[in-house]
């Protein structure tokens, strides 16, 4: 069944428009859980209350604040915090285009197919240019009272907008201090580069499958018919030996396993 | 801050124990919810039929399987569901560096080297930079399991989350038509709209609603009448704010 679009805008590129669908390109299919009373086996709810007395505060008396300094709270009203919210907008501006891989993958956060909303002509030459061009643009919008920035590229022909982290939320790498530590020798980080090479393949999504969401459901569904399989316990174990005698082993093992296959 | 997973990281038989910290952070101010006389609330769970309020050891965790009816689930059998090997980063495949489409990245954590792992973790990174290859391995973290591709950079481990195929729809399950020919000159009036806006780099932005945020609580501030102060603040009661960068530092240096 395809999938319901969840907005309607208008890519605005200088003075073109192109108007859009967005759909989710990805999906959650985490096992859910609900919170329940442990006794009663009831959904539980959450309210405010006052830390000393435990009493409940109503939502209407509520007030929101902002910690200037421990304890110390700027009060800020509905109306106010209503203002702040990005005026409304069907418009996604796109503002530049760079080079692919110009974004660091750290910054992707969520991405959405657009579809056409209308002209497919203007929307699969859109694509086609990004993708002859290895171009993605930057674009910005308003969606349910929140603004984003995002990558607007292509993908097999489609184009995608992916919603971009802001600029505090990404730790850099170069933000932080390397290990110190002992150095691996040359002859260490030869083996360890020929190791690596060994195992080096394609990327294949479809290798990957989780599998422990189906273990847990698989257990729930026993335990719902009341015979819940007894698992064992959790065992750690650690080993130490030389870096250099274990490379050679591991490289060992490999070509051991390549000649059998 | 304790790391958010503990564990070893295996490439062929060597093993580098590491620890993991989120690389990515919120920014955006959260406001406090204040009673009348603006006293920080605290959030509590309540058992709704009799309203009594309820510690954590009082709550379990239930899946439902039927409207209203729950099988319930302890942390324990969820750990105990793991297998010793998916606990584990085993690399078992590297691939180049620019392999992964972006739609399967989720999320990034730095790995800092854990117990004397120094070594063996530089030799990882070291020997992953040379060869330009970023590992992938499947584990288990916080009830959850991930895939997950390791990637050198600049002298450290970071890996990405990222989404199971199962989790990337694909164009045929969006339903979006089917690509159609277009006209050479339709592609290059975009093209050429393209090359007006080109630009050569990325430049992150700030979140502005946050910035339009804080210079309202500045404006706010100078009236005293807006502002609330309690006298008897006790800050032990809840925890400090986590200065992610500094909780790194420390770790990467070898300290707690």
């Amino acid at each position: 069944m395809a999938a319901r679009a969840i907005w309607k805008g208008e890519l605005k590129i200088g003075t073109q428009k192109l108007p859009v669908k967005l759909y989710s390109a990805v999906e959650d299919t985490s096992v859910r859980f609900h919170i329940l009373d442990g006794s009663k086996r009831n959904r539980v709810k959450q309210r405010m209350v006052q830390p000393e007395s435990g009493e409940e505060v109503e939502t209407k008396d509520i007030r929101k604040g902002y910690e200037i300094e421990p304890g110390k709270f700027v009060i800020l009203d509905d109306e106010e915090l209503e203002k702040l919210k990005p005026a409304p907008t069907r418009d996604i501006e796109v503002s530049g285009f760079i080079p692919i891989k110009a974004i660091p993958q750290q910054f992707y956060e969520r991405p959405y197919f657009l579809g056409p909303d209308g002209d497919q002509r203007d929307y699969f030459a859109l694509a086609r240019a990004l993708e002859n061009q290895q171009t993605e643009g930057i674009a910005h919008w308003v969606m349910r009272n929140k603004a984003y920035s995002g990558a607007l590229g292509a993908q097999d022909g489609y184009l995608v907008l992916s919603t971009l982290r802001n600029a505090g939320q990404v730790i850099a790498a170069d933000e932080l201090p390397k290990p110190d530590g002992h150095a691996p020798t040359k002859k260490e980080i030869e083996m360890a580069k020929h190791l690596v090479s060994m195992l080096e393949g394609e990327f294949d999504p479809a290798d990957y499958k989780d599998e422990y969401r189906e273990r847990v459901l698989e257990f729930i569904a026993k335990k719902a018919k009341g015979h819940a399989p007894r698992l064992a316990a959790v065992k750690t174990k650690r080993t130490t030996t030389s870096l250099d005698s274990v490379l050679a082993k591991s490289i060992a093992a490999l070509k051991k396993g390549k000649h059998a296959a | 801050m304790r790391p958010f997973w503990s564990g070893t990281i295996t490439f062929g038989l060597v093993s580098v124990p590491v620890n993991l910290f989120p690389a990515t952070r919120t920014t955006r101010t959260s406001l406090r919810m204040l009673g009348p006389d603006g006293e920080p609330l605290a959030r509590r769970y309540y058992a709704e039929k009799t309203g009594k309020d309820l510690e954590a050891e009082e709550m379990v965790r239930g899946y439902e399987i039927d409207n209203g009816k729950f099988v319930t689930v302890s942390d324990e059998e969820l750990e105990r569901l793991a297998p010793e090997k998916t606990r584990d980063i085993n690399l078992t495949r590297f691939v180049k560096e620019d392999a992964i489409p972006p739609v399967y990245f989720e999320r990034g954590y730095f790995l800092t080297p854990a117990g004397n792992s120094e070594k063996a973790y530089r030799l990882l990174a070291e020997a992953m930079k040379e060869r330009k290859d970023v590992g992938i391995a499947t584990f288990v973290m916080r009830g959850k399991e991930r895939v997950v591709a390791i990637f050198s950079d600049h002298g450290l481990l970071r890996a990405e989350t990222m989404r199971f195929p199962d989790e990337v729809r694909s164009v045929k399950a969006v339903g979006l038509p089917e690509k159609k020919d277009v006209p050479a000159a339709v592609v290059r009036k975009f093209e050429s709209l393209i090359k007006k806006k080109a630009k050569r780099t990325f430049s992150p932005e700030k979140d502005q609603q946050t910035v339009e945020l804080l210079k309202l609580v500045k404006r706010k501030q100078s009236k005293a009448s807006n502002v609330v102060e309690l006298k008897d603040y006790r800050r032990d009661k809840e925890p400090e704010p986590v200065d992610l960068i500094q909780v790194l530092k420390r770790s990467l240096a070898g300290k707690r």
